[in-house]
């Protein structure tokens, strides 16, 4: 049986949540951490509610019951905008960005609730890492390709400077090239010391990034550890992974 | 030699400055599934969007089962037996998954009774069998891709473009919906197929063409084109192309 690593003080702490729409329940109590500078990889078919345990965790859906402990303060009853302000930032599936804009109106939103007076260096910093969004800084969002709007969602996050960074699954619609830059990336945004909480259909190359990942089904945790022990759990991979 | 079911001459598309898609060559054909890869940007849904007629080319020509289609409106290439899914679905959320796919059904079927079996028919051929009664809104991803698959399917095809039908599935959800697609080139369906799922890709297309830059650089078996150096440093990546090689890709 694979445990789980506890330490301390997590950054992340979700007790029991319980979270739905109208007359739907979709997470069950989930329980699930994340440890400070730590990538944690959250897998399961769709529909099992991981976009929705995202959307919790950042206030656009209201829990039910159960916690969100986030820096040692509860925020499961916080607004989004709140939640933003404390460093903990939602990259939503789908990109999101507002196509009338142009690239570098789109970072600058990013920064509102947080690092505003950080904007220009920021803003630089996401430059470097994304050499395209330069390029194509004046251009309208909308005139972007999947793989660049992607970069201009997470650096849209990055303005924020994040202590959290949530991704739901970045690398949809993303060429095999791209998926692997964009773990790349990932790697370098954590390497910087923020933690992040990876949502992603690409198991393989998640599982390989992560320190630990959570099995979601049915609403609940199915199971959790080391993400090296349930990549090699020959069991998991075929009931869970479909490798 | 006979003339393909599709071949696309030399199109392309300019949107101002740009030049999406620069004198462009494929073809497709019956009971084939072929593959349009390449990075993101590169211009393989302005290419869909040129065979099935939503957008006009610049200059080249769409020829579609011995006529020049070219300049033909997407409704009368849809008659003709084009059929396309989108990247980003939309089905009618209100609607059922059955009334769904009538809405495809009814391009050939006036009579609501024939609509309504074709609808049933392909809903169960595509797995959405248990699901036709519910909301559009209640699928999921992966019920959300095989609606669209399903709807495209209902208008009877014979050229069935599908733009990214697994983006968002996950590995065991690829693996089930493999079969559906292979039994629909089985039955006669020529399917041009975009897609970055590269095990997909290996194991269901005969013929691959790559784009970049709105270019074909390179065409050929998926074995010979994810050994093409150009296709590696241009689309797949080493690390890409390492796990194809070790049938790992996803």
């Amino acid at each position: 049986m694979l445990t789980e690593t506890t330490s301390a003080e997590p950054l992340l702490d979700i007790r029991a949540l319980c979270a739905g729409y109208g007359d739907t329940d979709v997470l069950r109590g989930v329980d699930l951490k994340v440890e400070p500078g730590e990538i944690v990889a959250v897998l399961g078919s769709n529909g099992v509610g991981k976009s929705t345990l995202n959307r919790t965790i950042s206030g656009v859906v209201r829990a039910r019951s159960g916690a969100v402990v986030f820096e040692g303060a509860a925020i499961e009853q916080e607004k989004p905008a709140a939640i933003v302000a404390r460093g903990l930032i939602h990259v939503p599936e789908g990109r999101r960005i507002f196509p009338n804009l142009s690239v570098r109106d789109n970072l600058d939103l990013g920064s509102y609730r947080r690092a505003a007076a950080r904007r220009a260096a920021n803003r630089e910093r996401v430059f470097t890492i994304f050499p395209r969004l330069r390029e194509r800084r004046s251009q309208a969002a909308g005139t972007l390709s999947g793989g660049e709007q992607q970069m201009l969602a997470i650096g849209r996050g990055l303005m924020a400077e994040p202590t959290l960074l949530i991704l739901d699954e970045p690398s949809l619609g993303l060429s095999p090239l791209l998926v692997e830059e964009l773990f790349a990336l990932i790697a370098r945004i954590h390497a910087e010391g923020v933690a992040v909480l990876l949502v992603e259909q690409n198991v393989v190359q998640s599982l390989e990034i992560a320190g630990r990942a959570y099995i979601l089904a049915e609403g609940r945790c199915l199971m959790s550890g080391p993400a090296a022990a349930i990549a090699a759990d020959p069991q998991l991979r075929r009931a869970y992974l479909g490798l | 030699m006979a003339e393909p079911l599709l071949s696309v001459d030399s199109v392309s598309r300019r949107f101002g400055g740009l030049l999406a898609v620069n004198a462009a060559s494929l073809s497709a054909d019956t009971g084939r599934i072929t593959a349009l890869i390449g990075p993101n940007g590169a211009g393989k849904t302005t290419l869909f969007s040129l065979i099935s007629g939503f957008l006009k080319p610049s200059a080249g020509t769409v020829r579609y089962a011995g006529h020049d289609v070219t300049r033909e409106p997407p409704h009368r290439r849809a008659r003709r037996g084009i059929a396309r899914t989108f990247q980003i679905v939309q089905p009618f959320a209100g609607l059922s998954v059955r009334e769904n796919i009538l809405v495809g059904a009814h391009l050939r079927h006036r009579a609501r009774a024939e609509a309504l079996a074709l609808a049933e028919r392909v809903g169960r051929d595509v797995g959405l069998g248990d699901l036709l009664e519910r909301p559009a809104h209640a699928l999921t991803v992966a019920g959300r891709k095989r609606l669209e698959l399903a709807r495209a399917l209902a208008t009877e095809p014979q050229l069935l473009l599908l733009d990214e039908v697994l983006a968002g599935l996950n590995p065991s959800e690829i693996r089930d919906i493999i079969p559906v697609l292979r039994a629909l080139s089985a039955r006669g369906i020529g399917v041009l197929m975009i897609e970055h799922v590269m095990q997909a890709v290996m194991s269901l297309a005969e013929h691959v063409f790559v784009l970049a830059e709105g270019r074909i650089i390179a065409q050929g078996s998926p074995a010979e084109v994810v050994a093409d150096p150009i296709v590696v440093e241009a689309y797949l990546g080493h690390g890409a192309a390492a796990r194809v090689g070790s049938g790992h890709a996803h």
